[in-house]
């Protein structure tokens, strides 16, 4: 039984797939597998958009949208309504081509990226061999969609917000992918598949993940924090910063064009979300080994849905970064650290199993952090702020 | 530490979240933190103001309407929405002079910018400003130019929105009309004189 609903999905779409004339099924055997994917996350973020609001809302004391439908949870709906109502403006100065399909390059691209996804046991689209390259490939795209979308407005703001999504996207993709070269370093593979499964063993109750290692724990807040700069998330939104840039590289998108955007974000969000889980969360493997009874693709929603979460709480909390604070971090002190993690993760490889392995890994991890946080905040004391030319 | 200040701020927006499902009074603190407009309104403040309106004395809007038509408010309106037609005969005010009054007095609510000039100029009492701001409209024409007759509100409705104001008013207006009063008298009284004057 648990087995059958573990895998009803799948076993629902041989069904579907069985059942159709023989010259159309390898066509709907991949439109059973896409159209899911293209229905599930943008409801997804369709629900995550009101949980946001109303989320953030609460941390400050607010009561958040609570008008439409019952606690306002038909507000996405209303919102939809009204950007596909909304006046498209095109600016006359734009380049209207390639105003025209960066959001559509954008939202294609961060479709993409769930191709090689792992949402549950046999429950990928295409199971590549080098997944992960095929995921980072992908995660490029929207950088230069970006910088469509800034270039082509005509607007300094847009072009502003864009120059500073290339850097910020650029600088952060280096610790990103650094961080989860660690987990194809022990898992030897670097198909997404193949690292959950890798995962998805038991000692004891206690599961095999890479989060649960020194340098795997490390690795993930690395890559966490690095992919919240990749996906221009607060505190790293600096490429929109309504408050200095208006609304950054989409300032001229307005209506639908400007929904898509929103959307590319959150599925961008997801997505990488979704790696960071496949990597070192155990993607869809249960947290202890009597749970397994749930259904895996259960479990990786409800990991999806925690990092939702406390993506939502660190945008509550944290107020956005400066520039150079924001490329600081990025170079002194994420990339190093990514380094030390890496060879962490080597001696994890060749050490024996047991306590020693666990402190060295630990020590030098620690250690390392230490010394570079000191070294960063050197001479960094508050002090007063002197105005050359405005005094 | 590097990331201290990242925790302190994680727990202390953590409070918040789960303070603001525990403690009702973090949300509405006695309507001072949020006021759930529609259903719960908060009493507005006297000298409230959203866009004129014009006073009329008595029931009747069309015979009590005190504005005189002198252009005043017209000239000095910055942005100019209002627009004045004088009539062409004229009606008794209300102390008996016959004064001229507007034939059209239109405002352009979509132009008007709530500035208050035009009733610090008015020497008539005539224009004043109204609290009224659930205002939209599915005309952006014809639904934001306000005519004399949806202009036009009694001088107990003033009395209402905004009290010490009209108490004023009302107070300055009695005073002129008794000053009209004794100064007919004095003048019958004159008249009264010359003619007894002239018949001897």
């Amino acid at each position: 039984m648990t087995e059958h609903l573990d895998q009803i999905f799948v076993i629902l779409k041989q069904w579907l797939v069985v059942h159709s004339p023989v010259a159309l099924q390898p066509a709907a055997s991949v439109l059973l597998t896409v159209i899911p994917i293209l229905i599930i996350f943008p409801l997804l973020f369709a629900v995550t958009t009101v949980l946001e609001r109303k989320g953030l809302a609460r941390i400050q004391n607010r009561y958040g949208p609570n008008r439409v439908g019952p606690y306002g949870f038909l507000q996405p709906l209303a919102d939809a309504l009204k950007s596909l109502t909304k006046e498209d403006i095109v600016p006359d100065a734009a380049d209207k081509a390639v105003h025209f399909a960066a959001p559509l390059l954008l939202v294609s691209a961060a479709f993409l990226a769930y191709a090689v996804l792992p949402i549950g046991r046999n429950m990928v689209a295409v199971n590549l061999d080098g997944g992960l390259l095929f995921f980072f490939a992908i995660g490029a795209i929207p950088e230069l969609a970006i910088f469509m979308a800034g270039w082509s407005s005509r607007n300094k703001y847009s072009m502003l917000g864009a120059m500073r999504a290339i850097a910020q996207m650029i600088s952060y993709e280096v610790p990103l992918i650094l961080s989860s070269i660690a987990v194809v370093m022990t898992a030897g593979t670097l198909s997404l598949v193949g690292i959950v499964e890798k995962q998805a063993r038991y000692s004891g109750v206690l599961p095999h993940w890479n989060v649960l290692t020194p340098w795997g724990f490390a690795g993930f807040l690395l890559f966490m924090v690095a992919a919240a700069a990749e996906v221009n998330r607060s505190p790293f939104d600096l490429p929109e910063g309504e408050s200095e840039i208006i609304g950054g590289y989409f300032t001229e998108y307005s209506g639908f064009k400007f929904a898509l955007f929103f959307l590319a974000e959150y599925l961008e969000m997801f997505a990488v979300s979704g790696l960071g889980i496949t990597l070192f969360l155990g993607g869809w493997s249960a947290p202890f080994s009597f749970l397994t009874w749930i259904p895996s693709w259960m479990w990786f929603f409800l990991k999806l849905l925690a990092f939702i979460a406390a993506f939502i709480w660190v945008r509550g909390t944290l107020p956005r970064l400066r520039m150079d604070q924001l490329m600081n971090m990025a170079w002194k002190l994420m990339l190093p650290m990514s380094l030390v993690v890496i060879f962490a993760a080597g001696l994890w490889r060749f050490l024996p199993e047991g306590i020693v392995r666990w402190t060295v890994c630990a020590v030098l991890i620690a250690v390392a952090y230490v010394l570079l946080a000191r070294a960063i905040a050197r001479g960094k004391g508050i002090s007063k702020r002197v105005y050359r030319f405005a005094e | 530490m590097l990331g201290k200040g990242v925790i302190k701020g994680l727990a202390e927006t953590a409070r918040n979240f789960v303070g603001s499902f525990v403690d009702r009074g973090r949300l509405d603190g006695n309507g001072i933190t949020t006021v759930q407009y529609p259903e719960e309104r908060r009493a507005l403040p006297e000298a409230t103001r959203q866009f004129p309106f014009l006073l009329y004395d008595g029931s009747d809007p069309e015979a009590g309407l005190r504005c005189v038509s002198c252009h005043i408010c017209e000239k000095e309106c910055p942005p100019r929405c209002i627009t004045i037609e004088k009539s062409t005969d004229k009606k008794p005010d209300f102390v008996g002079k016959p004064q001229f009054y507007p034939a059209v007095f239109d405002i352009d609510v979509s132009v008007c910018m709530s500035c208050q000039i035009c009733v610090e100029v008015c020497p008539f009492d005539a224009i004043r400003m109204d609290t009224e701001f659930e205002l939209s409209t599915d005309d952006r024409f014809d639904g934001l130019m306000w005519t004399k007759e949806k202009l036009a509100k009694s001088n107990e409705y003033f009395r209402a929105i905004h009290p010490t104001e009209a108490a004023e008013v009302d107070e300055r207006r009695a005073q002129e009309l008794v000053a009209a009063e004794a100064k007919a008298a004095a003048k019958a009284a004159q008249v009264a004189a010359a003619t007894v004057g002239a018949s001897q």
